[in-house]
């Protein structure tokens, strides 16, 4: 099963003659991940060889779709383009479009969900600045190292990728379903709730491992959301306890101001929801071994 | 970025929201011309990023050019909750029949924006949103449509602003507006928004964030980049591309990622609860990559910095394994010398994920006498604070 990304995705990438989206793509090949073509209107109708794979290149996210069947699509066009690119694929009624692009100015972010939201969210956004979604031995639609770990019982949904790729690694030994990186801007598109509630639906998935940080209030009301609609065991993790109020600790988004988006106040918030909250991410890894050892 | 108000100030002038004349100085000489050109009673205010000014004492009335010269030379060089001023604002006067709240600012749980009103403005606008929330209106504001006229006009009713000030207010709104879209902000307010005797609506202060994001489509405006306010070592890994906040304690700290090196601060910090409260000297995150040249760069940063007695570099090898991220940092530590840099700080380094054991491996064969190799994140914490409180 796992959620959002599985065997069957039929994955696009936009951008995927630059520097980035070539490097990637040949890993996400590498992966296993059924990399269907890329889109480049100025290179439209040439082919990409890729470590032997011959991909097409196609004028948009429509015709691609039309050619190949793809439903998701992986972004890595620079932050000035982005926002095109990802109206493109919400007009092209794509089902999922990882924004893996750091960077993008935040109003464009809310205008794309703004999009979304008026187009009826027929497509699902994850990003931007994420490290994707790896649904370990099904596919893997983003940055994610994809040797880490293989498939298993935990769902993981994070904000932070390099927290991300250190919890399966401690974890490796028991597998992930599917790990989803939300990013760490301000404004983004899935969230932590969506991710919950699809790994509580999601039969594969036994246990969850939920990675929050610094800044906004998602975690308090992913907790809200836990405390009344999660049956099965969640693990959590606050990154910046002891991060300065007013200053931007590298995510867009991690920022405290005031007396609001403090890790003290997620965790509070998490503990009352039932959630077990690592101190630091072995201790988190550690609590997650327990839970598996005792379902 | 936040702006200085005087800043804002010129920001709003330039979408033609109405502020009143006024100019700033970095000198009490400049103060005194300003004053003099302007011509009336002023107000001296101090150019802080913090609140709490008016009480600091960093807000002055001046009827006279003496005053002007008095106040300017008390209030530059002035400490205001550890920000020293560099900068006054003067501004003629107005005078204020009533004070109002209007703010246009990012909702992150909505993915939206939202603009805030209230006609009880003035200093205690939070004391307000607490004891009498019905005062205080928050409206979200769709994206896809921004603030017509019309959303302007429903503002005014549903905020209960003064029916006689409408017009102008519709006005201000749609600028703000304006000015908040194509400056690319997260944040405009105006507290105090007045009406003066004579029924004219102003703006007599400005407070703006702007989306640093966005800066590609705003070379103009990296002119409010206050590079002396900027530390001298956030200015120098800003330069070099790096990620990086200064911060106060002993242990320099070079991870890849946000989160990681987010989580290896909290890590550090509790390590040093038991070697004498040691903290974290900064955050720096080198990215994905971690070649040589980057971790060099890096290095050279914490290194640089005086406070620094210990460096723990934090590597997750995902996409880049270990075996490289090992001779990034010996290949970094190599450049450093041959650029004649004093490498004598004790590093620690924890390397983890894609091939460690041959990233530690190669480590441990170069048999560095500053690199001490340790297997978790929390026992290399514990290690370099331990190594911090010794060199203290």
């Amino acid at each position: 099963m796992a959620i959002f990304l599985n065997e069957n995705s039929k994955v696009i990438v936009q951008g995927m003659t630059g520097s980035e989206g070539m490097k990637h793509t040949r890993r996400m090949l590498k992966a296993g991940t059924e990399i269907v073509g890329g889109v480049n209107p100025r290179k439209a109708g040439t082919k990409v060889d890729v470590d032997g794979v011959s991909l097409p290149v196609f004028a948009s996210v429509q015709e691609a779709m039309a050619e190949t069947g793809a439903n998701t699509s992986v972004v890595f066009v620079p932050p000035a383009f982005s926002k095109a690119a990802v109206v493109e694929a919400i007009d092209a009624e794509i089902e999922l479009v990882i924004v893996i692009t750091e960077g993008i100015p935040v109003h464009d972010s809310v205008a794309f969900w703004n999009h979304a939201e008026s187009k009826g969210n027929k497509t699902r956004i994850v990003g931007p600045n994420c490290p994707g979604i790896a649904s370990p031995g099904k596919s893997n639609a983003g940055i994610t190292p994809a040797d880490i770990t293989g498939a298993g019982p935990i769902g993981l949904v994070s904000k932070s990728g390099t927290l991300t790729y250190q919890l399966m690694y401690e974890l490796r030994d028991i597998g992930f379903s599917t790990s989803v990186g939300i990013g760490g801007d301000p404004v983004i598109g899935t969230t932590h709730i969506d991710c919950l509630k699809a790994f509580e639906e999601d039969p594969e998935t036994k246990a969850i491992v939920m990675i929050g940080e610094i800044g906004g209030d998602a975690e308090e009301r992913a907790a809200e959301y836990i405390k009344n609609h999660v049956t099965k065991p969640v693990v959590g993790y606050i990154a910046g306890f002891t991060a300065p109020e007013g200053k931007t600790m590298g995510h867009a988004g991690a920022i405290i101001s005031g007396s609001a988006g403090t890790a003290e106040s997620k965790q509070a918030a998490l503990e009352a929801a039932g959630v077990k909250v690592g101190k630091t991410p072995s201790e988190t890894a550690r609590l997650m071994r327990e839970v598996i050892e005792n379902l | 970025m936040d702006l200085y108000e005087y800043q804002g100030r010129a920001l709003f002038a330039r979408h033609g929201v109405p502020v009143l004349d006024g100019g700033v100085a970095t000198t009490t000489q400049e103060a005194v011309e300003l004053a003099e050109r302007l011509g009336d009673r002023v107000v001296v205010k101090a150019q802080v990023k913090v609140g709490g000014r008016g009480k600091a004492g960093g807000v002055k009335l001046a009827d006279t050019v003496d005053e002007v010269n008095t106040h300017a030379t008390n209030i530059l060089g002035m400490d205001i909750k550890g920000h020293t001023v560099e900068k006054v604002m003067l501004t003629v006067t107005a005078d204020i029949d009533e004070e109002y709240y209007f703010s246009y600012l990012l909702d992150r749980a909505n993915r939206t924006f939202l603009c805030i009103a209230s006609t009880a403005g003035g200093m205690e606008i939070e004391e307000v949103a607490h004891t009498a929330p019905e005062k205080v209106v928050k409206l979200p504001i769709d994206a896809g449509v921004g603030v017509t006229p019309e959303i302007a006009d429903g503002i005014v009713t549903k905020a209960g602003f003064p029916e006689d000030l409408r017009d102008q207010l519709v006005d201000v709104f749609v600028k703000l507006w304006g000015a908040f879209v194509a400056e690319d902000a997260t944040l405009v307010e105006v507290n105090p928004l007045v009406r003066t005797p004579e029924g004219r609506v102003l703006a007599l202060d400005a407070k703006v964030t702007l989306d640093e994001n966005a800066d590609f489509r705003h070379p103009e405006n990296a002119e409010f980049e206050d590079k002396a306010a900027v530390d001298p070592l956030e200015q120098r890994a800003k330069d070099s591309g790096l990620n990086y906040v200064k911060l106060d304690g002993s242990v320099g700290i070079i991870g890849n990622g946000a989160g990681l090196v987010m989580s290896t601060l909290d890590v550090v910090s509790y390590a040093g609860d038991n070697h004498g409260g040691v903290k974290p000297a900064n955050f720096l995150d080198i990215g994905g990559g971690a070649s040589a040249a980057v971790m060099a760069n890096g290095l050279e940063v914490v290194l640089s910095d005086p406070q620094v007695k210990s460096v723990f570099v934090n590597i997750f090898g995902g996409i880049t394994a270990c075996d490289e991220v090992a001779r990034g940092i010996l290949g970094a530590l190599q450049t450093l010398a041959d650029r004649g840099e004093d490498v004598t700080k004790p590093l620690v380094a924890r390397i983890d994920g894609n091939n460690a054991e041959a990233g530690r491996q190669i480590l441990a064969d170069a048999n560095h006498p500053l690199i001490t190799v340790v297997e978790t994140m929390d026992a290399a914490a514990d290690k370099a604070a331990e190594l911090a409180n010794k060199g203290a």
